[in-house]
């Protein structure tokens, strides 16, 4: 049993990594775009050169062919410093080696609060504002969806019940569109809570006040998130309940008496929760990185914003970099869910389909 | 078939959330349908992107019509005063001197009646002439007979005048009012202000300036040193509300892009979520049905693409591409070739390819493809249908996103351009409400719509959670 388990995990665990390696290269070339970003930095890097040229004192005795070559030998040093002079193809396999490696190298544009422009420092910066915002809503979201729904999966049909059902078409309108309306109203209209951002400015000093701030900031956000999603949430769980609370064995323990409580812990919680955690790690991931539309309505300071920020500036490492970011969480995700199970769920046949 | 359409029908009419979902559709299809045949598309977006020349008598940031309605104070509506299209209240004569210089003398009245000051006022000067250029004096003359001098200026061909950006005249006409109420005017007052408001102590303060409602005047008295020239000139006093749907900080008729958004929207949501399924069915169906090798190779690329995030994605090719919305509709559909519904459309098929008819079907020699397009798709397809529906909102407020964030079509006029505009320029700090209203409740609209629709069909096709 354990041989083959580790054998399991090990082949998981290969066929996870090439995974993340082809989706990282394929991110370097969609992130190049055949060349088009090359362009764009090669431009703004031969301008930027020949401006500080033209303005420094020291050259302004050299006629124009000289300024020129100046500013092409000082371009074409510029371009091997930053390993633009060898074709993508072979630059593109340097990345990737420096992506896997988690060696992401220097934005070309962005930098960090502190000053830094190395792409790790950068996303480090803003990976816990991100993480802090949306654990906190998926949080709040499963637990509202794991027990509304188990209470109403045993109310079929009651008034509560056919009021979730009624209500699950709202959850077609995404979160930051419910924010819209929510900075419209506590914002705008009423203002009692914060168009935006993530603390007040200027930020309070000490930590007390600071964290009370940031709560502030959060309301709106966590609001509009868990108006968009509860409903659906609710929804499905219950549906979901009440599938598994007519199977067969469901049926027997209440044949034999046993008690409520007994049978919704026994009986339907414990098969069903290893899909619903399933759910939840993935999607909780998927948010740290699908949010850039609801950071961008809050001016929440976090990965969707620097996605955001970085697409619009062309900074290739940068966007790579939080695709690498990205990828490995998610693999990481699966790989430690995969072994959870293995370990606990018996039902699971370890090296089968 | 007719008998199949007809019980299905019948079946939706007992569900009054599909009934009123189904109506929205039909409404909005009836929209776009006539958004189509009224304003083709090539002169929508060029009216959308023709900039503020095309839209200068229009005012700004101006609310729909029919806020008049539902408010005690009266918001004015623009008034345009044009000496080219005599009225009422409009009156223009050149009279040559000597047969040395002309005399022009343009007069505009007109009633004014509404509860708020207007939002600008200007003119706009056509004239005709050799060498020496109009000299023209501008007065103004209050319901209550009062009178002031504008200005006096000497205009070109095509000129204009904006009374209301005039800041010397804003100053003049503080002095002199405030010299006559014998207080002090204490505010920067705007020229509309002054030059409609009432002239006692309740102009000291904006909040309680009042309107004086009247018959208002304005004329031109000027000299041109030459014979046979001509003078028009247009007077355009800008209200507060304008159209059904009101105006934009451009001055553009948000009408225009909230039409034109419906079929875009529509078809936006209806193609990419319609193609998206069947290409996943398909690729899943020949997944489950290949087994071995090929299954092999679909399931990993889905597995790459699972670890690859959309919507990030997209945004990326969407920023470096500056795509039109239709391209960007191919690309969200290719980039979900590979997307996680293969999978679970895979699982369906496996149980599907066990059924006795498909093994049936081998039997007597059906073509893989046949036996793929045939049999097992047309089996699994009623059940999806409802998500089919379902995620259409999903890709309709996908434009609206990636118009949110600069990333949409650069000319289309969409719903997620205004709200991109409105949140652009601010429009929720400065209480323009109707501007981002007016494009949230068609997307409300649309999306609760589809959803109501597709939570009923997903009862009727999926009835396992009928009875229990």
């Amino acid at each position: 049993m354990f041989p083959r388990l580790i054998g399991y995990l090990v082949r998981r665990g290969i066929m996870l990594f090439l995974t993340v390696v082809i989706a990282i290269y394929m991110t370097i070339w969609i992130a190049n775009m055949g060349g088009y970003v090359d362009e764009i930095v090669k431009g703004d890097l031969y301008l930027s050169i020949s401006q500080s040229v033209r303005q420094n004192p020291a050259y302004r005795h050299l006629n124009d062919t000289q300024v020129r070559e100046l500013v092409d030998a000082l371009y074409a040093n510029e371009l091997k410093k930053i390993g633009f002079d060898k074709p993508f193809i072979y630059r593109s396999f340097i990345y990737l080696r420096d992506a896997i490696s988690l060696n992401l190298g220097r934005a070309l544009w962005l930098s960090s609060n502190s000053g830094s422009k190395n792409v790790y420092m950068i996303i480090l910066e803003r990976l816990p504002n991100t993480v802090l915002l949306f654990t906190t809503t998926q949080l709040i979201l499963f637990f509202i969806g794991l027990f509304a729904g188990l209470f109403l999966s045993r109310r079929y049909g009651s008034i509560p019940d056919k009021l979730s059902v009624m209500l699950a078409p709202l959850s077609s309108l995404p979160g930051w569109f419910y924010g819209i309306f929510l900075i419209l109203i506590f914002a705008s209209s009423l203002r009692i809570l914060p168009y935006g951002g993530m603390v007040d400015v200027p930020p309070p000093m000490d930590s007390l006040s600071y964290a009370l701030s940031v709560l502030k900031h959060m309301i709106l956000p966590v609001l509009s998130w868990l108006i968009a999603y509860s409903f659906i949430s609710i929804y499905s769980r219950r549906t979901f309940f009440l599938m598994f609370s007519s199977e067969d064995y469901v049926e027997m323990a209440k044949a034999k008496g046993l008690p409520e409580p007994l049978i919704l812990r026994r009986y339907i919680l414990r098969p069903t929760l290893p899909p619903i955690i399933t759910d939840f790690s993935l999607t909780l991931i998927a948010s740290w990185m699908g949010a850039i539309i609801t950071e961008r309505v809050f001016d929440w300071p976090g990965i969707g914003s620097l996605l955001y920020s970085a697409s619009t500036m062309f900074d290739t490492p940068v966007l790579v970099g939080l695709m690498v970011i990205y990828a490995y969480l998610l693999a990481a995700t699966i790989f430690t869910l995969e072994l959870v199970y293995a370990l606990l769920d018996p039902r699971i046949r370890v090296g089968g389909m | 078939m007719s008998l199949r359409v007809k019980r299905f029908f019948e079946q939706i009419s007992f569900y009054k959330s599909a009934v009123v979902g189904l109506t929205i559709i039909l409404i909005l299809v009836g929209i776009s349908i006539y958004t189509i045949y009224t304003i083709p598309y090539g002169e929508a977006v060029m009216m959308w992107r023709a900039g503020e020349q095309q839209w200068l008598s229009n005012p700004r940031n101006a609310l729909p019509l029919w806020v008049n309605i539902f408010s005690s104070k009266k918001l004015p509506e623009t008034i345009i005063l044009d000496t080219i299209k005599p009225r009422l209240g409009v009156s223009k004569a050149i009279v040559p001197v000597l047969d040395k210089f002309s005399q022009v003398r343009i007069e505009f009245s007109f009633e004014y009646q509404y509860d708020d000051f207007p939002s600008e006022l200007n003119i706009f000067f056509k004239s005709r002439f050799n060498v020496s250029a109009p000299q023209l004096t501008i007065y103004w003359v209050k319901p209550n007979g009062e009178k002031y001098v504008l200005n006096a200026i000497s205009i070109s061909r095509e000129d204009r005048y904006y009374i209301s950006n005039d800041d010397r005249l804003a100053g003049r006409l503080k002095e002199l009012i405030s010299a006559k109420i014998n207080r002090t005017i204490g505010y920067d007052a705007p020229v509309t202000l002054l030059l409609f408001a009432e002239e006692d102590s309740s102009i000291l303060d904006p909040s309680t300036a009042k309107v004086m409602k009247g018959n208002y005047k304005l004329w031109i008295d000027g000299i041109v040193f030459e014979t046979n020239v001509d003078v028009d000139a247009s007077l355009i006093v800008y209200g507060k509300v304008y159209g059904w749907a009101g105006t934009d900080h451009l001055r553009r008729d948000l009408g225009i892009a909230i039409l034109w958004g419906t079929p875009i929207a529509l078809s936006f949501g209806v193609i990419a979520s319609l193609s998206i399924a069947l290409i996943q069915m398909f690729v899943g169906a020949v997944s489950a049905w290949f087994l071995g090798k090929v299954d092999a190779i679909i399931q990993r690329v889905t597995e790459i693409f699972m670890i690859l995030p959309f919507l990030p994605i997209l945004i990326m090719i969407s920023t470096f591409y500056k795509f039109s919305i239709w391209i960007l509709l191919l690309v969200v559909i290719a980039l979900s070739i590979f997307g996680g519904g293969v999978k679970s459309y895979r699982a369906m098929f496996l149980q599907v390819k066990e059924f006795p008819y498909v093994e049936a079907a081998r039997a007597y020699g059906a073509g893989n493809i046949r036996l793929i397009i045939r049999y097992l798709i047309p089996k699994v397809l009623p059940i999806i249908i409802p998500s089919i529906v379902l995620s259409v909102p999903d890709f309709v407020f996908l434009e609206a996103a990636l118009a949110i964030l600069g990333l949409g079509d650069p000319l289309a006029p969409t719903w997620g351009k205004i709200l991109d505009d409105a949140f652009a320029n601010g429009a929720l700090y400065k209480g323009l409400y109707y501007w981002v209203l007016e494009p949230s409740i068609m997307l409300v609209l649309t999306s609760l719509s589809f959803a109501m629709l597709g939570f009923t069909l997903d009862k009727i096709f999926n009835p396992r959670l009928k009875e229990a």
